[in-house]
């Protein structure tokens, strides 16, 4: 597909699905706050302030301060980067390492296929969330670690995906015609079929953002992996619940809004792109 | 997700032998004193009343609103269940859970505190027979703390189930949209059967066979988001006890804890896998 076709065809989609389009805008603008988030913040998010703590949203403070005094817009802002950036690492790594296994199982079969296979289905055999804790309490607590757990419970999709794409792509004209031109097993499959199950993969990892997205915070949420001062939304949200019940609702609205907003923006940018490429998926 | 079950069958009993005793023998050592193992008897059996519950609700609205939207495609109930799906895909359990008690305790003053199981300033607990209290005080026959118990677990079960909603519906929808273009309904309407029964007695029940193979990831997700729930809502269940082991590293008990929702997921999964068998023969000769 030639450039301008795909830009077309992109403005096409776009223009059918208006929802698609504000998505893309607003995973812009939280992409903006991940890159420059510490300078577009207007205040410190770690600076704390003892006189004006719990303060609700005001002119000074459009999302309000929380419990230290902090303010809560510099946090959410500053937070984008963290949140945006384990998920995004997470769904990378589990695509990059999801197709090696799955198109090396779906190509050679056999005894690769089955090793791959059974590693797999041992990790469907746990609930996913359950079993990214264990991961990251038996690797240690940090932040890396949070990304490897998430990328590992969300493996098994892309293996089984590319393993059944590559698997239907192996016997096809094509490919007979690149092995009896002399390329090597290695060479027919990164040359001639990788390319071709990419885009479906894309639209894979972009419907997967939003859950990796979920899964990051609701690990912070129950206090693994990031550190209390560092902002991060999952972690805001479980420190701005204890003042619910006094009524201060900001502290865990805004960030949880936040992670609203961006799990959102990637659930309709996934939809929009599936429709962009394979329009018949479409429910 | 039938998979699952079928390919660790393929594995066969070597393979699934040591994976069903390794997390039995992981409880027994760590749950092992008495108090903590009938503690834990207790917090999993209130567990399982709002995960069911959960489930029941998930369930009860997204069946219905998917069947529904597919027969109106585009109509106004279609585009209501697309809303819901979407925006309750979207929501993390835990923030739904803490809206819910924003809205309807500090607001509206309609659910009681979220202090776990009961709130035992004001009622006493049952005499335990069951350990859920909803069951125990029913058996006692103490309605004011069965009211108050149930009270205490429509918040968590409808947060919980609002995430397993999506799925469910999304997929009924699909399934029935299928069933209604296919040649066996045309035939059915072409010989004037009511709408009615084409609906439920033709269409719908081929939407039980994937809506089952569906439930196997809501469960996955159901058994994580118990953790994320109890947490919100002050429950002293099996969650909170791996969240506190989880914070203090204690990695026994999180092994006991991770092994033990496996095996309630295998056995949930064989359990839907049977299930499939039941509601279409065909199934049974598959594999």
């Amino acid at each position: 597909m030639s450039l301008i076709a795909l830009a077309r065809n992109t403005g096409y989609a776009f223009g059918e699905n208006r929802l698609t389009l504000a998505a893309a805008i607003i995973l812009a603008l939280l992409a903006l706050c991940a890159l420059f988030g510490p300078s577009l913040a207007p205040f410190d998010p770690l600076t704390t302030a003892a006189a004006a703590k719990l303060a609700p949203p005001s002119t000074l403070h459009p999302f309000g301060t929380d419990a230290l005094g902090r303010d809560l817009l510099s946090r959410v802002i500053v937070a984008a980067r963290l949140d945006l950036g384990m998920a995004i690492s997470a769904v990378a790594l589990s695509f990059l390492v999801g197709l090696a296994l799955g198109s090396l199982a779906g190509y050679f079969g056999g005894w690769t296929d089955r090793i791959v296979g059974r590693v797999m289905d041992t990790i469907m055999a746990f609930p996913l969330f359950v079993l990214a804790m264990g991961i990251v309490v038996a690797l240690g607590n940090s932040v890396l670690n949070i990304i490897i757990a998430t990328m590992i419970i969300n493996l098994p999709f892309y293996c089984r995906f590319a393993r059944s794409a590559v698997n239907v792509r192996r016997d096809l004209g094509y490919v007979e015609a690149a092995r009896m031109g002399g390329n090597g097993s290695l060479m027919v499959l990164l040359n001639h079929i990788v390319p071709n199950i990419l885009p479906p993969m894309m639209v894979q990892a972009s419907l997967n953002m939003g859950w990796a997205i979920l899964n990051a915070a609701g690990l912070s949420f129950i206090g693994l992996g990031v550190r209390p001062p560092t902002p991060e939304w999952g972690i805001m949200v479980s420190e701005g619940a204890s003042y619910i019940i006094s009524g201060e609702w900001w502290a865990f609205m805004f960030p949880g809004a936040a992670l609203v907003l961006a799990v959102f923006c990637f659930n309709m940018l996934g939809d929009g792109l599936r429709d962009l490429l394979d329009p018949r998926k479409r429910v | 997700m039938k998979g699952i079950f079928a390919s660790l069958q393929k594995v066969g009993g070597a393979l699934m032998l040591p994976i069903a005793v390794l997390p039995i023998a992981g409880l027994l050592l760590r749950l092992g004193q008495p108090d903590l193992l009938g503690w834990a008897a207790m917090a999993a059996a209130g567990d399982a009343i709002f995960s069911n519950l959960g489930l029941l609700f998930a369930v009860g609205v997204a069946i219905p609103l998917g069947v529904w939207a597919a027969a109106r495609v585009n109509g106004p109930v279609d585009h209501a269940c697309r809303a819901l799906v979407t925006i309750s895909a979207a929501f993390p359990t835990f923030f739904i859970g803490l809206l819910f008690v924003y809205v309807f305790y500090f607001l509206l003053g309609w659910a009681p505190e979220p202090l776990g199981r009961l709130n035992e300033i004001v009622f006493s607990a049952p005499p335990r027979v069951t350990g859920a209290y909803t069951i125990d005080a029913l058996i006692v026959g103490d309605w004011r703390v069965f009211r108050a118990a149930l009270a205490q677990l429509i918040l968590p079960a409808v947060s919980l189930g609002l995430f397993a909603l999506a799925p469910i519906a999304r997929i009924t929808r699909a399934a029935m949209l299928e069933a209604l273009g296919s040649d066996f309904v045309r035939t059915a309407r072409a010989s004037g059967l009511p709408a009615g029964k084409i609906l439920i007695t033709y269409a719908f029940r081929n939407v039980l066979l994937p809506v089952s193979s569906v439930l196997g990831m809501v469960f996955s997700f159901l058994l994580g988001s118990n953790v994320l729930i109890e947490q919100v809502f002050g429950w002293q269940g099996v969650g909170a006890y791996a969240v506190s082991a989880v914070i203090a590293s204690d990695y026994a008990a999180v092994q006991g804890f991770v092994l033990m929702m496996a095996i309630l997921y295998v056995l949930l999964n064989l359990a839907v896998d049977i299930f499939a068998t039941l509601i279409d023969p065909r199934v049974r000769f598959e594999g």
